[in-house]
């Protein structure tokens, strides 16, 4: 209402749209260039694997128990006689389509929650998040480990849980963004216009806060491996014989004086993928322009 | 100022109703009842109808759910099904060892996470900068269990220098679990270090480009009073919230810590509760985890009110 | 130059180094003076670089930016040689900046008086007794109250106002020679800045501070400085006298921009400036103005002008000395009221207010509600123009009517129809005939939809349109409010502000409304383009026979383009009527005030400061809405009873105590 002077200011971090110009703006810097790298090797190796070795992954050998390094076996071998190399390729399968799939689940059912509530706004909107932020004071392993202590472990039982999780800090951060977007005036003109909730929803919403979902999506990828790894260790995903790394570093850890390979190889492939799709993820947010760190904490 | 803390108050209390609902709710919507889920296949005979007596369960759930939350206040927490002990008995050989864990953890991690955090903010993008976020970067992402286990190699199997896993028993006197801690103390703190560092080194950041600073750089201020006066107090406010947050991260972390150093603390007694399908006992303590956790944010909310003359005094100018 | 120089730009050229390692200059070759005492004024459009040009004056460059040519000189120092140590000591010591937004520029973690303190601890060589002796004094220079308690608080339990007044009492009490104050008005009310201004020239006459005033508004900087320098796109086109530059313009430019300012005596539309401003740091090589100037030759495009003396000082024009400008006349405008009523508001009454449970608990007791009894009727291709300071209700009463916010009670009929509350509860029919459009086009436009879909939106909500028949009407649509037809490719921003306006324009009259809300639609834009945007409505209206509501806080603006007015403040009517008679005595008081406190690109059209600047942070809950403020409070009668309507002429209303032949009568106006 007073008087508004128009700044001229360059856009920040100037930032890009279409699929070619994203991707050179992410890896024009190192961190994003390295970040691509590993997620985009850790994918194709995974996809690639069974062309990789000539090794079964899940079958125990009785005659190559613990064999250090060599020729034939480039990582070793583990307590059961597998090769490791052949383990370590395959091992990353099931945590990247589990969490994948996690991933879809999150950041569709909050995704939409989120921006139908930044879209509603009012008393509707305040009650929800009363409920969001009261879910998100739980501990999140707490959170998981009490479901899969009543529904029991599985690496597909905790999709669901995984991505309703997940999918309650997208709500928040969707929402956010939605309450901004409809803070400006083409979302009152629309409104006033008498377009529908859906339509303000879908065309006016929707588009604005697409390039956060996304940047969103593939951090919450990360943290959802890094979850996903953790049960396994902890025993509640993936089930043996299944190559997996969360579930290798944990059966073979006893034996990390002897035979410390089978442990350290698994551990090194987790953390480049996570690692890789983190950068990714940050390189990704940095090109579009979603600036991450100003986000406050929950 | 009354109002804003009468809020915080009110929500903290609404968030334990809440979530202890969420934990009794969802071990009421087992098919069959803790007992069962605890006897599995031989869930019949007189051994089932003991517990069923025991832990209460003929009872409606509504009038069991107020005698869970009445008993938890007056410190009765129920009966663990497999130890068949008070579980209040249990968690308090195990709290005292937690308690030490986290509290080491943060002793040491709070301070580092700040002044990494401050100096990083302040050098943007300079080598520096980029060595302390890259570092904290790493720490934030790779999992706990993996950095564990690397630590383990190198400092418990390659040099020897501490015990690889823990073998005093829960009761241990605190000096004979000093060596013990160690390990578990440099993961923990590693991994909150980079949390509280990362928010810390934004809210930085931004306070540096706002036009406070600007203006008090053109008024002449020298950098080092700068630092001290104009930034820090803005920029530690939003910091406080994160430390209360990242206790979310702790007591998940703690749990997968204890679990790899086989450390006798509150975690790994949740984990063994789980294996033994002893749900009275998981409830307990996500129960009390969850409390721990908004009592933090609750006196960090308090905290900030009191940091910040914006929100302290917001009410008196109107 | 008899006075001594205080500060001296020579050629100052700087910018930004592109990607592609060019030198994008943002400042091209620029040379001015500034004598000690005297006040400067810089005026200029959005990205012209005038506040680049204060900030350089103290060493100061933004991030990025970079000097490529040219030297600047305070005081004797040359400011960007001289070591980081001494410029740190000069600024904040001998050359103060005054921001825009001082709120934002006040520490919030540290009280007030800390602040002063800090700064007189840097730059003076008092010891804390004199100290706290001195911020006393400061305090009471910038004319702030109980200086004590004001020392004692944080920055955010200040007005703006007062926020401002410390920051220049910070740069006061450490000996400033020069301040430069950067827009610092712009963003406040009418009254409020005229108090300001008339601080700001005590504060030069009892100080002999020199200032260097940067401004968009020719109307505060001919209120404040004794010369004047105008900036287009990075280059000074003309410097000069302040009272001879604003009665003889010189170049091209300066007249076009004086032209374009909507006047309060005449009722025209101004003329408005073709063209655009240039981009900023880009390519050029004759004239800056040359793609805007109306005299333009071939060499006007080849050379860059050099500056050149005229009457009052001095022009960078070819043909600044040439009489070939007639002076710019501006459009007059042409009632087009039909005698059909078009839309009837009665009794509105609108709260934002509710109670929660925790102002139960405290005991709080709801405000009164923001707008009241507010009734006004308008015909077809009327426009009647809502007026008042920020705060007073005017964008609420928009937002009643176009259902965003429903009112508490009363009644809004169109076309005959009364209409329900909330947009949700009205039908199509009843929407579409009345459209809005919003202050700030950046925002009213979804960036992510181009031209084109933004104008299909309301085409395919209200009419059954084929493929076909949509593309002609975008065409259409785009063509009514002049801009290319390939604009409908473009996306927002790829768009100028008026430009975007125009869009938004077009958005409204794609529905075929009867009545079109404007809610400031020139306010964000510029001066050069605010008067293409008023011209293109007025035409609108001509063709399509529209009724207008048009809110805005400038009395000059309404004047041109309404019909009738409405004076509102704290959300109740205080005179309504045809615009001639409510510019014309006997006035009520606070439309004296408004009117009074108007600023006038002229130096001798001083205004008249016939109220305090105090904000009202809520309407009374009973009397006369303006008893706090009013000049001509009669007694206990204006706090108490609503104040009656006045009928000095016929279709004029004065909701007042004092009877009509004692209502103010001061010509204020022509």
């Amino acid at each position: 209402m007073t008087i508004a002077s128009v700044n001229v200011r360059p856009r920040s971090g100037s930032a890009v749209s279409g699929f070619w110009p994203v991707l050179r703006r992410m890896v024009s810097r190192p961190s994003g260039a390295i970040g691509l790298g590993l997620t985009l090797f850790n994918v194709v190796v995974a996809i690639a694997a069974p062309l990789l070795t000539s090794y079964d992954p899940a079958t125990p050998n009785a005659d190559t128990i613990n064999l250090a390094p060599s020729f034939e076996h480039w990582m070793g071998t583990d307590s059961l006689g597998r090769d490791v190399y052949t383990r370590v390729i395959y091992g990353g399968q099931l945590a990247m389509m589990v969490t994948a799939c996690a991933v879809a689940i999150a950041v569709t059912w909050g995704g939409l929650v989120g921006i139908l509530l930044g879209v509603i706004g009012g008393r509707t909107d305040e009650i929800a998040m009363r409920f969001v932020d009261a879910m998100l004071s739980i501990p999140w392993l707490l959170f998981l480990l009490l479901m899969v202590s009543i529904i029991g472990g599985g690496a597909w039982i905790v999709v669901p849980i995984l991505g309703f999780f997940y999918g309650i800090s997208i709500i928040r951060i969707s929402r956010a963004a939605a309450l901004q977007v409809s803070a400006r005036d083409f979302v009152t003109a629309a409104r006033a216009r008498g377009e529908s909730l859906w339509a303000v929803v879908t065309r006016e919403v929707f588009p604005n806060v697409a390039d956060i979902l996304l940047v969103e999506g593939a951090m919450q990828w990360s943290w959802m491996l890094l979850a996903f790894s953790s049960l396994s260790f902890l025993g509640f995903g993936a089930a043996p014989p299944t190559p997996d790394w969360g579930l290798m570093i944990a059966s073979e850890r006893s034996l990390l004086a002897i035979a410390p390979w089978s442990v350290l190889w698994p551990c090194f492939a987790l953390s480049t993928l996570i690692v890789g799709i983190n950068l990714t993820a940050d390189a990704l947010g940095k090109a579009l322009g979603v600036d991450r760190a100003r986000e406050k904490p929950t | 100022m009354l109002r804003t803390i009468l809020r915080r108050f009110g929500f903290a209390a609404f968030t334990i109703v809440f979530v202890s609902g969420v934990v009794f709710v969802s071990v009421e919507a087992l098919p069959g009842d803790v007992c069962t889920a605890f006897f599995q296949r031989y869930a019949q005979g007189p051994r089932l109808e003991r517990c069923i007596e025991e832990q209460g369960l003929k009872n409606p759930a509504i009038e069991r759910y107020a005698l869970w939350i009445s008993g938890a206040f007056q410190g009765d927490l129920g009966t663990s099904l497999k130890k068949r002990r008070p579980i209040s008995d249990l968690l308090a050989e195990r709290f005292r060892n937690t308690v030490l864990l986290a509290s080491a953890a943060a002793a040491i991690g709070i301070p580092l996470a700040l002044v990494f955090g401050f100096w990083a903010g302040v050098r943007r993008d300079k080598p520096a900068d980029l060595v302390v976020s890259t570092v904290a970067m790493l720490a934030m992402t790779i999992p706990e269990f993996v950095t564990a286990s690397v630590l383990m190699f190198v400092f418990a199997i390659s040099l020897n220098w501490f015990p690889a896993v823990t073998i005093v028993p829960p009761t241990a006197s605190i000096a004979d679990l000093l060596p013990n801690i160690i390990l578990p103390v440099v993961v923990l703190a590693f991994v909150m270090t980079a949390h509280i560092l990362r928010m810390t080194r934004a809210s930085v950041i931004e306070v540096m480009t706002s036009d406070f600073i600007q203006m008090a750089r053109l008024k002449g201020v020298p950098p080092r009073q700068l630092f001290w006066r104009h930034l820090a107090p803005s920029a530690l406010i939003p910091a406080v919230n994160v430390i209360a947050l990242t206790i979310a991260w702790l007591l998940g972390g703690v749990v997968i810590i204890e679990q790899v150093f086989n450390y006798p603390g509150v975690g790994n007694l949740m984990l063994q509760a789980i294996y033994d399908r002893d749900l009275p006992l998981v409830q307990a303590i996500a129960l009390i985890f969850a409390m721990i956790y908004i009592v933090a944010n609750l006196l960090a909310d308090i905290a900030m009110v009191i940091l910040d003359p914006r929100i302290r005094t917001a009410k008196e100018t109107r | 130059m008899t006075e001594t120089t205080l500060i001296e730009i020579k050629n100052l050229t700087l910018g930004f180094t592109s990607r592609g390692g060019q030198e994008r200059p943002i400042l091209r070759d620029l040379s001015l003076n500034v004598a000690a005492g005297q006040t400067i004024g810089i005026v200029g459009e959005s990205g012209s670089g005038k506040s680049t040009v204060a900030l350089a004056m103290m060493g100061y460059l933004k991030p990025g930016l970079k000097v490529f040519s040219g030297h600047v000189v305070f005081d004797g120092h040359d400011m960007f040689e001289i070591s980081e140590e001494a410029r740190t000591r000069l600024r904040g010591g001998s050359i103060a900046l005054i921001p825009q937004d001082a709120g934002q520029s006040l520490t919030p973690t540290m009280r007030v008086g800390d602040q002063i303190d800090e700064a007189l601890r840097l730059h003076t060589r008092l010891n804390a007794e004199q100290r706290q002796s001195k911020m006393g004094e400061i305090l009471n220079r910038v004319r702030l109250p109980s200086a004590q308690d004001i020392a004692r608080r944080y920055p955010h339990e200040l007005s703006g106002g007062q926020q401002q007044r410390v920051v220049i009492g910070m740069a006061l009490g450490t000996g400033a020679k020069a301040l430069l104050l950067d827009e610092p008005t712009t963003g406040l009310d009418v009254t409020t800045q005229a108090h300001i201004l008339q601080f700001l020239r005590s504060l030069v006459s009892d100080t002999g501070v020199s200032m260097v005033y940067v401004s968009h508004d020719l109307g505060v900087i001919a209120q404040v400085a004794d010369r004047i320098a105008v900036m287009y796109a990075g280059e000074l086109v003309e410097l000069g006298g302040a009272r001879g530059l604003l009665a003889s313009p010189a170049h091209p430019y300066t007249r076009a921009l004086l032209a374009s300012i909507p006047r309060l005596g005449a009722k025209v539309i101004p003329a408005a400036l073709d063209g655009f401003h240039p981009i900023v740091g880009e390519d050029r090589q004759g004239c800056a103005f040359v793609a805007r100037c109306p005299i333009a030759q071939e060499r006007c495009r080849a050379t860059v002008p050099a500056m050149v003396d005229v009457a009052h000082g001095q022009a960078k024009c070819f043909y600044a000395d040439s009489d070939g400008m007639e002076k710019i006349e501006g459009t007059p405008v042409v009632s087009t009221r039909k005698d059909e009523v078009a839309v009837e508001a009665d009794d509105l009454a609108i709260s934002y207010h509710h109670r929660g449970i925790i102002d139960l608990l405290l005991g709080k007791e709801v405000p009164p509600d923001t707008v009241a009894r507010v009734g006004f009727s308008v015909n077809k291709g009327e426009t009647l123009g809502l007026v008042g300071e920020s705060g007073c209700g005017k964008s609420t009463i928009l937002k009643a009517l176009s259902g965003l916010k429903a009112p508490k009670h009363g009644r809004m009929v169109i076309d005959g129809q009364e209409i329900p509350g909330r947009v949700a509860q009205r039908t199509l029919d009843v929407i579409k005939p009345l459209q809005m459009v919003f202050q700030n086009a950046d925002s009213s436009l979804n960036p992510r939809r181009s031209v084109r879909e933004i104008l299909q939106a309301p085409l395919r909500l209200y009419f059954e349109l084929s493929h076909q028949e949509m593309e002609t009407r975008c065409e259409e649509l785009i063509d009514a409010v002049r801009l290319p037809k390939t604009y409908l490719d473009r996306f927002p921003g790829q768009l100028s502000g008026g430009e975007k306006q125009r869009v938004a324009i077009a958005r409204a009259f794609a529905a075929e409304p009867e009545l079109v809300l404007c809610d400031e639609i020139t306010s964000a834009l510029d001066v050069s383009v605010q008067a293409a945007a008023l011209l293109l409505l007025k035409q609108l209206q001509e063709m399509r026979g529209a009724a207008y509501v048009f809110v805005s806080h400038d009395l000059a603006v309404v004047r041109a383009i309404s019909d009738q007015i409405a004076v509102l403040y704290q959300g109740r009517i205080c005179e309504s009527g045809p615009t001639e008679a409510v510019f014309r005595p006997p006035f009520h008081p606070y439309t004296e005030v408004l009117l009074g406190a108007i600023l006038q690109p002229d130096p001798d059209a001083v205004p008249r400061l016939l109220a305090d600047d105090v904000i009202d942070r809520e309407p009374p809950s009973t009397g006369c809405p303006f008893q706090r403020r009013c000049s001509r409070r009669i007694d206990a009668r204006c706090d108490e009873i609503l104040p009656p309507p006045r009928h000095p002429e016929t279709g004029h209303v004065i909701y007042c105590h004092l009877e009509t032949d004692e209502l103010p009568a001061l010509n204020a106006v022509e």
